[in-house]
């Protein structure tokens, strides 16, 4: 498995892609940050963290659109699927591998925090809270992107796919609210990602949004590896 | 070895593999031969894992690819139709690769040098396989296969798109490994089988045709020999009877032939029988000059016709 996570995580970087994700991703935060923070004459990075979340429409599928789709197309999955490793392992290298590419970046980000720091009080719970709260849903965000990867061939129709349900799953969240049918509202509100963050966002260590992150994360994972295994039998 | 029992597989509702039953035995090189769309790849993908089977079971050096598949891919160095490379990364890196996935035991240094070694990979250890050539990327995909040093090699026609003098290295290659190790090759080339395999298996519609040691097979095959028979003759119809008339010729047919003026037959002799000198005399006793006369070699096709045939008539 480990053989799968770092060819995954270096052909980021002979691919460039992994470089122009980390140019959006520090060039986006950077200028965000500017904006939420010392426009405002704010510390407050609440605001910061959340935008940053929408931004992973975009982000996101960069990531993921070719894990498993090129693998298919460049009929490279044969070396991995007659190789002795289980389909969990490989679904889960490939997961891995596009999480610590975003986790690595995200860090580098944080230094953003570091003027905010010294011309005023960064309040650290908040900025631990949002850390957290951040990168559980990026988790689950990559999950979701790696199933849509596993469903084509293509990249670019992998990464339009995970843009529009990415989309309607940022959407549900400011929409949600103003649906009157309560059953159809609890059920958008179940998916929307953003609903959960709420705690996250005011400071708050919510254990059962951080349980449902996972969770989603855990679900398009098997589903992933169900997927594989289903073409098996086509 | 490879033991496989009653293997199905159906996609929709095409059979693609029906009911295939074989044993292949350690050192021995068996050519799986048969026409594009026999099932060959097919067969070749359930046993190294990569395909499921609606029914039946194989069992690699004792270990079932769907009961243990862990156990059994150890034990496999398969080279699939398009072989499976990362384009991005250099033949050395690719091959580290492999290495760690198959979780070979080798000293790792070592074992990559041979492995390129015997693919002849040397001089291109450090090149990024995208630039590669075909032939040498064909290579690169033997070379994975051998990784790791599995017991049982399946390749998936390993020549195909390659310069005769690459099929002449990739054969000897492949023939060396048979020594060590089970090898099962795909091929719808009938000379690769001859210069290689032991055992020919021929499939067909998913069935299994014929199964026999190379030498045997050709033999028996080739129950009626072949000749091209080129005459100075400007009659078809003429060329055509007095070569029928010869004794122990069975069948005449004539073919285009390139040369104004000459008469190009095929025809198709028992084999019991030396019918060449018979064939001089009556075109002497007929005042037809002979130009030439050659032994055609059998083809695939014909060993098809005369083994279905054979079959039918049964």
């Amino acid at each position: 498995m480990f053989a799968i996570y770092k060819r995954e995580l270096s052909s980021y970087f002979t691919s460039t892609i992994g470089f122009i994700f980390m140019a959006v991703f520090l060039a986006l935060s950077g200028a965000l940050l500017w904006l939420t923070t010392f426009f405002f004459a704010t510390t407050s990075c609440a605001n910061y963290f959340f935008i940053l979340i929408v931004f992973f429409i975009i982000l996101v599928p960069i990531l993921t659109m070719k894990l498993l789709s090129d693998e298919r197309r460049t009929r490279t999955d044969q070396i991995l699927l007659t190789a002795p490793v289980s389909l969990f392992s490989i679904v889960f290298a490939k997961f891995l591998a596009a999480f610590t590419l975003f986790e690595g970046t995200f860090l580098i980000s944080l230094l953003n925090l570091i003027p905010v720091g010294k011309y005023g009080t960064l309040n650290m719970a908040e900025v631990i809270s949002n850390f957290i709260g951040v990168t559980c849903i990026a988790a689950a965000l990559i999950a979701i992107g790696l199933f849509i990867s596993s469903l084509t061939e293509s990249q670019f129709a992998a990464a339009i796919g995970s843009i529009a349900v990415i989309l309607a799953m940022v959407l549900m969240g400011f929409f949600s609210a103003s649906i009157e049918n309560t059953t159809v509202r609890v059920a958008v509100k179940w998916f929307s990602i953003l609903d959960r963050y709420a705690n996250f966002r005011t400071g708050l260590f919510d254990v059962s949004s951080i349980v449902y992150y996972i969770s989603i994360s855990a679900i398009f994972i098997f589903l992933t590896v169900r997927v594989l295994e289903k073409r098996r039998w086509a | 070895m490879i033991e496989i029992k009653g293997l199905t597989k159906t996609f929709g509702d095409k059979k693609a593999v029906d009911n295939i039953t074989f044993t292949v035995e350690d050192g021995e090189i068996v050519g799986f031969l048969g026409p594009n769309g026999a099932g060959k790849s097919t067969t070749m993908n359930i046993l190294t894992g990569y395909l499921s089977a609606t029914s039946g079971n194989a069992v690699i050096n004792g270990a079932d690819i769907f009961e243990d598949p862990k156990r059994a891919k150890q034990n496999i160095g398969f080279l699939p139709e398009q072989p499976p490379l990362y384009l991005d990364m250099t033949v050395t890196e690719y091959l580290k690769f492999v290495y760690e996935l198959k979780g070979a035991k080798q000293p790792r240094r070592a074992h990559i040098d041979e492995v390129c070694e015997m693919a002849g990979l040397k001089d291109v250890k450090k090149r990024v396989i995208k630039n590669l050539s075909k032939g040498y990327r064909q290579r690169v995909g033997i070379a994975q296969a051998l990784v790791g040093d599995p017991k049982v090699l399946i390749f998936d026609e390993p020549t195909v798109g390659l310069d005769p003098n690459q099929i002449i290295e990739i054969r000897t290659l492949i023939k060396n490994l048979g020594k060590k190790h089970t090898v099962i090759l795909s091929t719808h080339i009938l000379p690769e089988v001859q210069a290689v395999c032991d055992r020919i298996i021929i499939i067909n519609k998913g069935k299994i045709v014929a199964d026999s040691p190379t030498s045997e097979l050709l033999s028996n095959t080739s129950g009626a020999m072949k000749y091209r028979v080129k005459l100075a003759c400007r009659d078809e119809s003429t060329a055509v009877k007095t070569l029928l008339s010869v004794d122990g010729v069975m069948g005449a047919t004539p073919e285009e032939s390139q040369e104004d003026g000459i008469c190009d037959v095929i025809i198709t002799t028992d084999p019991a029988l030396d019918v060449r000198p018979g064939i001089f005399r009556r075109l002497v006793e007929k005042n037809i000059p002979l130009i030439g006369l050659e032994n055609v070699s059998l083809t695939l096709e014909d060993i098809f016709t005369s083994l279905t045939l054979g079959k039918e008539m049964k």
